[in-house]
């Protein structure tokens, strides 16, 4: 990749990166705190993702 | 799971709360159908790798500039064609390096059919439980936080085994975003069809990209 390039894509990256940080936070302060039984039910379908996701790299 | 709320909820916010799920499936079909007629002009017309950095950057610049000032007009539809047409202008010059590979074509198939398993996957099943998944709102914006400085530092450091990490690690906090925004619009913390729809589209079009990545780098012996 020339190095204008690399420039171009550090510097979109650093926007975003900026972007993110007031959102982050308003996330963090508004969020509700999830018990037990609702990280195992956001867990359970991540853990199908990442199987399906080592299926298609072994098939491949 | 959230039983008690569904049942108390007015019936007309039912009603409305469906609406805007059928709108913004609606028109996700049809950004992701422009969307990928524009890769495909795009791959035809063997646009150069820089047009990737142009793409992404004005699509970058009418979701924070353009599509907040929009969203709540008949505006912001074109608006949301813009930003998925330019991105997806922008995958050509990358589609046009993975066709190119020995077992290209297969790979890019298998990337845009696992990314539509892994959405109806998620969406399916977020639409099913009826699950508040708001919580996952701080793990998933702090996942790609560091996700976004480990790539702005990979770009000058070049190390093989860290894009590897990024893209995994990327396609399971898009995963996460599946649920959390289909949960909003299920339990009405999203009510706007036209912020719900780039939302999702970019968690897919992101699985798309570092699913491709992945298939790329394990699936090609050179």
């Amino acid at each position: 990749m020339a190095s204008w390039m690399k420039i171009g894509w550090a510097l979109l990256l650093g926007l975003m990166v900026a972007a993110l940080i007031p959102r982050l936070r308003e996330v963090m302060t508004h969020s509700p705190r999830g018990g037990r039984d609702d990280w195992a039910a956001a867990l359970l379908p991540l853990a199908v993702v990442v199987a399906f996701v080592a299926l298609l790299l072994w098939l491949v | 799971m959230n039983f008690a709320t569904t049942a108390t909820r007015p019936r007309q916010s039912v009603l409305a709360t469906n609406e805007v799920i059928r709108h913004t499936y609606t028109l996700l079909s049809m950004t992701l159908l422009f969307s990928a007629a524009m890769a495909a002009v795009s791959v035809w017309v063997r646009m150069p790798p820089m047009v990737s950095l142009l793409s992404t950057g004005g699509a970058l610049l009418l979701i924070w500039l353009v599509l907040p000032r929009t969203a709540n007009s008949a505006k912001g539809l074109g608006v949301v064609f813009a930003i998925t047409g330019l991105l997806g202008f922008g995958l050509g010059p990358i589609l046009t390096v993975y066709l190119a590979l020995p077992n290209g074509p297969q790979i890019v198939a298998t990337a845009f059919g696992g990314t539509g398993v892994i959405f109806l996957g998620l969406s399916g099943y977020a639409l099913a439980t009826r699950r508040d998944f708001s919580f996952l709102g701080g793990f998933l914006f702090t996942g790609l936080l560091v996700v976004l400085v480990a790539a702005l530092a990979n770009i000058f450091l070049s190390i093989p085994a860290l894009s590897l990490a990024i893209s995994a690690v990327v396609i399971l906090i898009m995963s996460g975003f599946i649920l959390f925004d289909t949960s909003r619009l299920i339990n009405g913390g999203e009510t706007n069809y036209i912020l719900a729809t780039v939302s999702l589209y970019l968690s897919l079009f992101n699985i798309f990209i570092h699913l491709l990545s992945l298939l790329g780098i394990m699936g090609n012996d050179d």
